[in-house]
């Protein structure tokens, strides 16, 4: 149900107002907002440093939050190694962005030193903008708009930008399949899939693809492909471009096969995590393409995916993995720049921030660096699904 | 033509699950004159216990639906006796609150109890679908939908025109008041209600998923809505209103998806629900049955 209720007092002027009042007493001097000298002082749990993670555990897009969450989680446990300590604590968002401002500003009053979220594009947008104002460092591992690092010098992603993602997705079609007539189904109320869309189009058109139908949806009606599928099928398409998260893919999947349309599916990272969707059918998933920095079943990642199965009981997914890899960068950068448990989350942000465009991180999603717009360098590898496993195309 | 036969195949089979989930909406709104939020998230928990049933237990689809009716008919009852009863006497706002606080608890409790990850629907019906319906994609689980929504409308039609306890209902639906002093048990029959429509709504949760396969915690709540709203333009508390106003949601939907914009597909639906609401306030078929039930 998609009813916003929209709550006018704001979290934090609540939690500040009665720290204030307890606080008076006690702890004179110490400012509600978290901005005095000694940031982390508060919780007193001693020497380590203290890692948020933000997404939505509850709501319709919960599968991502916990898979965000849970990596964050085992990458502080992991990575409390060689003298460094993290203390970890996530936060719900709901999939909502002033929920997700809120669980903020309640790890800011926990003390928080740095940040690895949001999970989704828009929370991460609201959220990067308070961590701009208030300097806190933050990188978000799976929030692929543009627009949450664009003009904010402390806020990182770990996965690639939308625009990026269509560019590489049209190149790569214009290099392996040139001559396959494309039909694009993508979803026209969610940021992550026009935004590639729209990279997508103009490369396509750049590279002279043959585009034969653009059909859009929404989360409301994605429920059934019937329509759309038939349209393309009408427009000749031998090929299907889905910029589209994996459970929607599903459903598209199961509808082209009901209807005996015989087609290539193309997405991109959100497609990853099709292959846990229980009781699918994934033979309906052979020689789907999917462009994503993460694969399960390569020998790299298989001591991260024990580790994760022991804990979590699941196979991690690439947000999962996204998340782990956004805590190795945090830890990589405290070891170049020296930030305690005592750091003020202040300080930690400038130095960290600046330690961010010098480290190179060997993660589970690829080799990362970073430039000074705080996007992520990194190469898409395409993979193609066969036998049920990712295999490289 | 063919294609437009495809299209129009399309929207009948989308339009069979609103129906058939509207017809759940509308029984409980003509009777206990209150708007159940909560009924998409019903048919959720009913696609669930068949889900389970069905790939836990290995139990034949027959009786995954039944048990799944059983489960669904007496989360019905208690939901209407914990959170609705207490709130006989308070104004239709506060009971509109608790049942959208009734969803999100469902959805909740169904997170906790079968994880967020979705899982992947196996139909419970399917036989080989004859030309030249098979041509244009028509499932058997659309056609299974429709012949269900049919029986179903028939039964309710029957129910509440012929059987005492259907007398009843439309007693109550008239006057509460009245109806009890003519010695009819008002929370009984209400209660009772909530049973028959929870009871629809674990057939539609088993339908709705054979023929778009996701089942997840939120999978209930925007079939919902829209069926909620084909039943307001076929003439809330109208049972033929609900069949006819979901099948026709639909088709509209699908023919806007298929020669206009398949991004404005939703902003054309509501638009013709404005239209019809302004010529005819009731809805299409509430002028015309009067005792709206």
């Amino acid at each position: 149900m998609s009813l916003n209720m929209n709550p006018a007092m704001n979290r934090r002027s609540l939690v500040a107002g009665v720290a204030g009042l307890g606080a008076a007493g006690i702890l004179a001097g110490c400012s509600g907002g978290g901005a005095s000298s000694d940031g982390g002082s508060a919780a007193g749990s001693g020497s380590a440093i203290k890692i948020g993670s933000i997404g939505p555990k509850t709501g319709a897009t919960a599968s991502y939050g916990l898979s965000v969450t849970n990596g964050a989680e085992l990458g502080c446990k992991e990575f409390s190694v060689d003298g460094l300590s993290f203390e970890y604590r996530s936060e719900d968002s709901t999939g909502n962005a002033e929920t997700a401002v809120n669980a903020y500003n309640t790890l800011v009053d926990w003390g928080m030193q740095a940040l690895v979220g949001p999970t989704l594009t828009g929370p991460s947008v609201s959220v990067a903008a308070s961590c701009n104002d208030d300097r806190t460092f933050m990188i978000t591992p799976s929030a692929s708009s543009e627009d949450v690092t664009s003009g904010k010098d402390c806020v990182f992603q770990v996965c690639f930008t939308d625009p990026n993602q269509g560019k590489n997705a049209a190149l790569f079609l214009a290099d392996k399949y040139a001559d396959e007539k494309i039909a694009v189904i993508y979803n026209s109320g969610d940021a992550y899939s026009s935004g590639i869309y729209n990279a997508f189009k103009e490369q396509a058109s750049a590279s002279k693809l043959q585009i034969v139908s653009e059909e859009a949806f929404k989360d409301d009606s994605a429920s059934s492909f019937n329509n759309q599928l038939t349209k393309a099928q009408a427009a000749g398409a031998t090929f299907i471009f889905a910029p589209i998260y994996y459970t929607p893919a599903s459903v598209l999947l199961t509808n082209a096969h009901d209807m005996g349309y015989e087609v290539t599916l193309m997405g991109c990272d959100g497609m990853d995590g099709i292959l846990g969707v229980e009781n699918f059918d994934t033979s309906y998933a052979e020689g789907l393409l999917l462009m994503t920095p993460f694969s399960a079943d390569d020998p790299a990642s298989a001591d991260f995916v024990k580790a994760y199965q022991d804990a979590y009981g699941e196979t991690p997914d690439q947000f999962a993995a996204d998340a782990y890899d956004g805590v190795h960068a945090v830890a990589e950068a405290i070891k170049k720049v020296g930030v305690t448990a005592d750091t003020a989350r202040e300080d930690a942000c400038d130095k960290l921030a600046a330690a961010m465009l010098e480290i190179t991180v060997e993660g589970l999603t690829g080799t990362l660096s970073w430039n000074d717009k705080g996007q992520v360098e990194k190469d898409p590898t395409a993979y193609v699904i066969t036998d049920g496993k990712y295999v490289k195309a | 033509m063919t294609v437009f036969l495809q299209y129009l195949a399309n929207g009948l089979s989308m339009g069979s699950v609103y129906a058939i989930i509207a017809l759940g909406y509308t029984m409980v709104y003509g009777i206990a004159k209150m708007l159940n939020f909560a009924h998409g998230d019903v048919i959720m928990v009913g696609a669930y216990v068949s889900f389970c049933a069905t790939s836990y237990l290995g139990l034949p689809a027959p009786v995954a639906v039944l048990i799944s009716i059983l489960a669904c008919t007496a989360l019905g009852v208690l939901i209407e006796g914990l959170a609705y009863k207490p709130l006989r006497q308070a104004g239709p706002l506060a009971v509109l609150i608790t049942a959208i606080g009734v969803s999100y608890l469902l959805q909740n409790a169904a997170q906790l109890i079968w994880g967020a990850t979705p899982k992947n629907f196996t139909a419970i019906v399917s036989f080989p679908v004859p030309e030249p319906l098979a041509s244009l994609n028509v499932s058997a689980v659309s056609i299974t939908t429709i012949i269900v929504c049919l029986v179903i409308m028939a039964a309710l039609m029957w129910f509440t025109g012929h059987t005492k306890m259907g007398k009843a209902m439309r007693a109550v639906s008239e006057d509460k008041d009245a109806a009890r002093l003519m010695g009819i048990n008002v929370n009984r029959t209400i209660s009772m209600t909530f049973a028959i429509g929870s009871a629809l709504a674990a057939l539609a949760g088993v339908l709705m998923c054979s023929y778009a396969p996701v089942l997840q915690p939120t999978t209930g709540a925007m079939p919902g809505i829209k069926a909620f709203t084909a039943a307001v333009f076929g003439g809330i508390g109208s049972i033929p209103g609900a069949f006819i106003g979901g099948i026709l949601l639909g088709i509209i939907e699908a023919m806007a998806q298929a020669y206009i914009s398949s991004s404005l597909a939703n902003s054309i639906v509501f638009a013709v629900l404005i239209v019809v609401l302004l010529v005819k306030p009731a809805g299409l078929l509430g002028k015309y049955v009067p005792e709206k039930v």
